[in-house]
């Protein structure tokens, strides 16, 4: 390998970095789009600070959603803890 | 007797730069929760201060030391190690005061390379360590954690079109509490590790533990409490420049670059890279002001930040040097004593400086003026 930069280290960084750094807001705005999902369209301005919505297979998509990015996070401080 | 002396003086100069290094990143984590209204500005300090004092509990693998592999531990001495850190302290006062976000880290690796060269030559220092360690890490992480936030940034609003603007606007703010957090964490496990290092360095270099020895608990606790109270007091200048300054940030743009700082840092340190936090997190908001349509970056603020970057390095190695050349001079403990006279009038002149252009939590969010002069704060309107 390259004695200056770890290529291997550098591209599995930014692989994994984009699935975790930019996957898991991706997945949460995700979530969020299925928790504030309605039967009927919202007349425009409308209650629109509310972010849950009354679809109940968009609110338990959205806790899918929400449970995996706190798996997500999980992995994160077991990464700290086990130091490796 | 003189170096129990000399010995406490480097711990307390030590603990000192951790503070330093507390307050001056403090916006890292939590600059664009503030900026959006997620957290309150004194909520968001108090709860990174509390997060980076277990984040420096949770894991001790970088804390081996900051200087091997950097500078041939043979030849520091407790005089070496103190030059460093007054060159560290000074240039992140000092950028402090101009509120800008540059590297602690290398503000301190800078000092002890510096010091380290003016006492043993530049033999010393292991250049291939350096570069590859610390220059070229800190040159390619910014540029990932543009990538990562922009990539981010875009697909956070393209697949959160459907939500109502406000409601959406709502929801980020939740989710950016828990990825400041992590930002946070990650902060107080990588920074305070640095602190301790270089305390252990200067017990190793005084023969007080042995070269292979790990960090002693109190250097970690008191390190640990130094960067979280530094975290609290709050560097609102430099929070102000990066939640502010760089990108007009919502919500979902910062939940967006703080995964983005969070996910970068951890994975580094996870690989062995001991990062700058800091270049990290401004490329992170750089990134997601990129990746949303229609939104302002300031280029001119970045590239005054990038300036600031190249100097950090040797900047700190100039004061290092020179605060190690006054020391010896001088010699003994005598000399060392002389120069912590200096850099607290120095540190003092520079806080009375910044009293004049008082950036604190209730102003740190007004409007950006632009109307700083070449690299000074930008000071709000209405104080």
């Amino acid at each position: 390998m390259n004695s200056w930069i770890d290529l291997h280290a550098l591209w599995q960084i930014i692989v994994v970095s984009l699935i975790c750094g930019a996957g898991l807001p991706a997945l949460f705005a995700v979530g969020l789009r299925g928790l504030s999902m309605t039967r009927q369209p919202v007349q425009a301005g409308a209650d629109q600070e509310r972010i849950v919505g009354d679809n109940p297979v968009g609110i338990a998509f959205a806790v899918l959603c929400f449970a995996v990015v706190l798996a997500g996070i999980a992995w994160g401080i077991y990464l700290i803890v086990a130091g490796s | 007797m003189a170096n129990h002396v000399l010995l406490a003086v480097v711990v307390v100069t030590a603990l000192a730069f951790d503070f330093t290094n507390g307050f001056h990143d403090t916006g890292n984590a939590m600059a664009t929760s503030i900026a959006t209204g997620a957290l309150g500005p004194r909520i968001a300090v108090a709860l990174s201060g509390v997060l980076n004092l277990v984040g420096a509990f949770l894991s001790l693998s970088v804390a081996a030391t900051i200087a091997s592999g950097l500078v041939d531990t043979k030849l520091v001495t407790l005089t070496v190690v103190f030059a460093g850190l007054a060159g560290g302290i000074i240039w992140n006062l000092l950028t402090w005061f101009l509120g800008i976000p540059s590297s602690s880290s290398h503000a301190l690796i800078g000092g002890v390379v510096g010091s380290t060269m003016a006492a043993a030559g530049g033999h010393a220092v292991q250049w291939k360590g350096l570069f590859s360690k610390v220059i070229i890490p800190a040159g390619i992480s910014p540029i990932v954690a543009v990538l990562v936030a922009s990539i981010g940034t875009w697909l956070v609003y393209r697949l959160s079109r459907g939500v109502p603007e406000q409601a959406r606007s709502h929801g980020f703010r939740i989710g950016q509490i828990g990825s400041a957090s992590m930002v946070s964490l990650a902060h107080g496990t990588n920074d305070a590790q640095k602190t301790m290092g270089i305390i252990t360095l200067a017990l190793i270099a005084n023969g007080s533990i042995n070269a292979d020895a790990k960090a002693p608990f109190w250097v970690i606790l008191t390190c640990a409490l130094a960067i979280s109270l530094g975290t609290y007091v709050g560097g609102w200048r430099v929070i102000r420049t990066l939640g502010k300054g760089l990108v007009e940030i919502d919500s979902p743009q910062g939940m967006a670059a703080e995964s983005s700082s969070a996910a970068v840092i951890l994975l580094s340190s996870h690989f062995g890279y001991s990062l700058s936090t800091t270049h990290v997190a401004t490329g992170s908001i750089l990134g997601t002001g990129l990746g949303k349509k229609g939104a302002e970056v300031r280029w001119g603020v970045a590239g005054r930040m990038a300036t600031a970057w190249l100097l950090t390095l040797p900047a700190a190695a100039v004061v290092g040097a020179g605060a190690y050349a006054l020391a010896h001079g001088i010699g003994g403990t005598g000399g060392v004593i002389v120069v912590l006279v200096i850099l607290i009038a120095i540190a003092a002149m520079i806080y009375l400086r910044s009293r004049r252009t008082v950036v604190r939590h209730d102003n740190v969010n007004a409007e950006w003026t632009g109307n700083a002069g070449a690299g000074a704060v930008d000071v709000p309107a209405a104080a």
